[in-house]
Parts: structure tokens; sequence; C-alpha cells
């Protein structure tokens, strides 16, 4: 998993970097690329191209039938429990440790490398090094969807920090700010815009680890619905549950989006 | 130390510099100079331009001044007292405005109080005076990015004044701003200082800024920055601002500095 800088400055991996070119397009467009996606989707399925694939209607029917009886809400009930560890962990390990690289020359020096590399490798094959050391429990995913999301996030934090403006912090300087209100007071509310848009990144990768998780170390939860219909090749059934998270995955990435405009961007409500 | 405090007064009043730069070298890294033996007296109540071409070190001086920078060798004193770092005599406004995008007009005003520990309401108070005073009425809830490049420099100016130091070191406060607004700001700079009583730095690379506002203007040459020519302007400027643009002494002192200046272009 290769990461790559989008336009914005920000570091995103794969499932990311997907979410990014999402998050900025009007809300009508989004409307109109979603039924324009769905009705290709009906399309293909009623091609047959591919005995396996189903279409987009079978495959709405097939979610509900999942919602109706519980299953997949007992699916996500295992699901979260992992991805919601996983994330709070990231978040205050990631956040802490990319403001403190980003305003410590040295903790840079000692922490960086290792988000970089992080960053860098390929998570999907270490996954079975997790199971080897940590089992396959709880302990391994959660590993999992910290691996994913942690690095995105603190990178994310570090250079937002970094990218502060420095006559902001020439100007809590000069009017004898002290170091603590310099960074309360001026720093993180000036890296915040950036430091929660690596937040939003990251969370949409430990969704992505969760999910990988859960195929590759044993199946539960979401993971195993997929496996599960697969293998007795009920296939709407199986895209039912993939279209679920994916949609879920939007949907709270959106929330958070909209949870961080309304609490601390003053500047952006009603505009 | 009878005699000692005699002559200290002596020499007050002979000059009443409330800043004093003396033997000021700056090198960033191990080769820039960028500053070579500055050697200058602000006085009190003055308005005082720092002229000179780009990266002569009109800056790197006036962030020294501020206790920004660290000289390298030399001194500032501010009322006789050397700096060590930046103090409650001294206001800056910054080139980019510096403000706070998440901040409103008032709070961003009240920024500098706000470092100090002043209550939120004294401090809003006497932002809300400033702002008033710097033309902004009415834009006191208003967003920075709600506001033009000038707008936003006038903002920064009352944060400056709202702290009441005596020394404004502005740098380059109206380059970021057209030049239509930028004339507006300079006629209003000067009426702000028939009624604040301010000693005022100003750096700059117009010369027609320069002439136009101060009462003396320091002219550096290029890298390295050295002490190069004072020009003392002496312009009635309580009357019609544009009067002032066409009067002679102000057109014939632009052509004498563009003329020394010529050199190092050239
Ligand atoms: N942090 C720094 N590190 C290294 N060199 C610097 C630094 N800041 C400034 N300089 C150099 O010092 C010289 C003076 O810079 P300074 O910013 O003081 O110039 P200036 O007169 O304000 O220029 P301008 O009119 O373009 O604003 C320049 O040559 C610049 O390249
Ligand atoms: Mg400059």
């Amino acid at each position: 998993m290769s990461s790559v800088q989008t336009n914005s400055g920000l570091i995103a991996g794969p499932t990311s970097r997907a979410f990014a070119m999402v998050g900025g397009t009007p809300l009508l467009w989004r409307l109109a690329s979603l039924a324009i996606f769905c009705a290709v989707w009906e399309i293909a399925g009623r091609t047959n191209f591919n005995w396996a694939f189903p279409t987009f209607f079978e495959t709405m029917a097939a979610l509900w039938s999942m919602l109706a009886d519980g299953s997949m809400i007992m699916a996500y009930g295992r699901t979260l429990e992992p991805l919601v560890i996983g994330l709070v962990i990231s978040l205050s390990i990631g956040v802490g440790a990319g403001v403190l690289m980003g305003l410590r020359r040295d903790a840079e020096w000692i922490t960086l490398p290792i988000f970089i590399t992080m960053q860098a490798a390929p998570m999907a094959a270490l996954i079975p090094l997790i199971t080897f050391v940590y089992g396959i429990g709880l302990t391994a995913k959660v590993l999992a969807v910290c691996m994913l999301a942690m690095p995105v996030i603190a990178i994310n934090s570090y250079k937002a920090v970094r990218n502060v403006p420095p006559s902001l912090v020439d100007m809590s300087q000069s009017f004898m700010g002290s170091r603590s209100q310099q960074v309360f007071k001026v720093i993180l509310p000036a890296a915040s815009p950036m430091m929660f848009a690596g937040i939003r990144l990251g969370v949409a990768e430990g969704f992505s680890g969760v999910v990988l998780a859960e195929l590759l170390i044993t199946p539960t939860g979401i993971g195993d619905l997929i496996t599960f219909n697969r293998s007795i090749a009920k296939f709407d059934h199986m895209y039912a549950a993939i279209f679920s998270i994916v949609a879920f995955a939007v949907i709270a990435v959106s929330l958070l989006h909209r949870l961080e405009i309304t609490i601390f961007r003053p500047e952006k409500r009603g505009a | 130390m009878n005699m000692n405090t005699a002559i200290n007064i002596q020499e007050q009043a002979a000059t009443d510099a409330i800043i004093e730069v003396r033997g000021v070298h700056k090198v960033y890294g191990e080769t820039v100079t960028a500053l070579q033996d500055i050697n200058l007296d602000f006085n009190r109540g003055e308005l005082t331009s720092l002229l000179g071409p780009s990266g002569c070190g009109k800056t790197t001086l006036l962030k020294i001044i501020a206790g920004l920078l660290k000289p390298t060798s030399g001194e500032v004193r501010v009322n006789g007292r050397p700096v060590t770092g930046p103090g409650p005599e001294r206001a800056f406004v910054f080139q980019d405005f510096a403000l706070m995008p998440w901040a409103t007009v008032v709070r961003n005003a009240a920024f500098g109080l706000e470092l100090q520990g002043v209550a939120k309401a004294e401090r809003e108070a006497r932002a809300r005076h400033y702002v008033e005073e710097v033309g902004l009425a009415g834009f006191e809830d208003k967003y920075p990015h709600e506001l033009s490049g000038g707008m936003r420099q006038r903002v920064g100016l009352a944060r400056a004044l709202a702290v009441d130091a005596d020394v404004l070191l502005m740098d380059e406060p109206f380059s970021a701003v057209d030049e239509q607004t930028r004339r507006k700001f300079q006629e209003d700079l000067i009426r702000l200082r028939e009624v604040e009583n301010k000693t005022f730095i100003l750096v700059t690379h117009s010369i027609e800024e320069s002439v136009y506002l101060s009462d003396r203007i320091i002219m550096l040459s290029p890298r390295p920055g050295r002490l190069n020519r004072i020009v003392t302007p002496e312009i009635d400027r309580s009357g019609d601002p544009d009067l002032i643009r066409r009067n002679p002494e102000y057109l014939d002192l632009i052509d004498e500095i563009w003329t020394g200046l010529r050199a190092y272009v050239e």
C-alpha cells in the first residue's frame, strides 16, 4: 500500500485517497454520481457478464433481508468492537505523537521514521505476522486497525503543525504569549483543519483495516458475512455486505466532517 | 554617582531616542550577512522609515528590534534597557497580517490583550474602540476571510494599537493591498498619528511612501545591509493629503532619493 500526496498536501493511503476525492464535491454532484453508479450497476448486473454479479436491486433486497433478520446488526456489533477500540487508540497516540513531532525537533527525529515506515509498509502482508505474535483474537484485529489508521493520522497531524504560518507564531511571540498560549491558542487551532482532514482519512483507513483483519485473520462480523455468503454462493448477500460497509464508512466520515465544522469552525458555519 | 545621573539625563534630553541600535550584525547560517554594523537611534514620537531594496535586511532589522530575532552581535536598547525578547513597549504589524482565520475581528484585535491575560469584557471594549478608530466600525463580528486585504491590515493595526505600546513596528504593512487602498491607508496613518502619540518604525521599499509618511528615512544598502544615508523630509502634512503628493518638496525628494538608489539597480 503505497502512500500518495493528495493535492491538499495530505498523506493518504488508497482507501483514504478515494475518500478525499469524495469529500470535496458538493452534495448534488455526489447524489448525481451515486445515481449514475447505481444505474450502471443495475445494467451491468442485467447483462449477466458474470454469473456471480447481482443487480443493484437484488443486492438491495439482500441487504434488506439481512437487516430484517438481524444478522447484519449482529455482524456490525462484532466489527465495531475492534474498529472503535483501534480508532480510539490511533487517534490518541496518532494525534499526540503527530503534534509532538510538529512541535519538537527531538520528537520528530525519534518518532517520524517509525510512522513513515508504517505508512509505507504493505500492511496486508504484515497481518500474518500479527496473527503469529498476537493470535487471532481481538488484539490482532485492533492492531490491524491501528497499523492502517495511526500513521495517516500521525503524519498528517505532524504536517498540519509544521504548516502553521510562521507569522502567526511570530505574532503570538511578539505580543508576549507564553509557549503554552502559543501552542493552545495559535498553533493547534491553526493546524486543526488539516489535522481533521488527516483524522477523516485515518478513520477511513481504519475501516479498511478492520475488514482486512476480518477477512484475513478470522472471519467475524462483516468479514464473516462476506466470506460465509461467498462460500454458499449467495452473491447478492455478499455484495450487500460489501456495499453496507462502504456506505457505513462514507457516512461515518461525512458525519465526522459535519461534527468538526459545527464544533470547531465558527468561521465556516452559515457560510 | 550624582554626576553619572546628570550625564545620563543630559544625553537623554539631547537625543530622546526611544530605541537605540548599537553595532548590530546579523549573519544567517554561516555565510549570509544580512546586516552589517548598524548604528541607529529612533526618536520618540517620530515616524521613521527603513527604505531599501529587496533582501537588504529591513525585515531582519525590524525583527531584531521587536525581539523576535537575536542579532549575531551588537544590541538594541529600548528606553535605555537592552532588548532580550519581545516587550510590552513594542507591537508588531505584520506584512501578511497574521490574523487568526478562526477568530472574529474583535477577538483578533483583542488578541494581544488576551495573551496578556486582560479580562474578556475589558479587552473587547478596548479592541472595539481601536477597531472603530482604524475605520472598521460595523465589522466587529466578521471573520478575516470576509474582509478585503486593506481591511485585514486595519485589524492588524488595531491589534497593535490595542496593547498600547509606545512603538509600532510595521513590516511593509501596505504591500499586500492595492494602490487606492494603500493611499487611503497612508492618509489614515497620518491622521492616526495626530491622535495616538506613538513612535512608528515602518519598513517599506516604496520611495513615495517613505517620503509621504516619514519624519526620517533610513536608507539601507543592498546585502550586506549597511546604513547608507539618512534623509529628513520636512514636509507639512497638516493640510489636504492630495496637496502633499503635489508638493514640489515632496516630488524633489523622491527624485533625489531615486537618483541615489539608482546606482544599486544598474
Ligand atoms: N531565516 C533565514 N535564513 C537564511 N537567510 C535569511 C533568513 N531570513 C532572511 N534571510 C536572508 O537575509 C537577507 C535579508 O532578508 P530580509 O528578509 O531581512 O530582507 P528584506 O529587506 O526584508 O527584503 P524584502 O524587501 O524582500 O522583504 C536576505 O538576503 C535573505 O535571503
Ligand atoms: Mg521583508
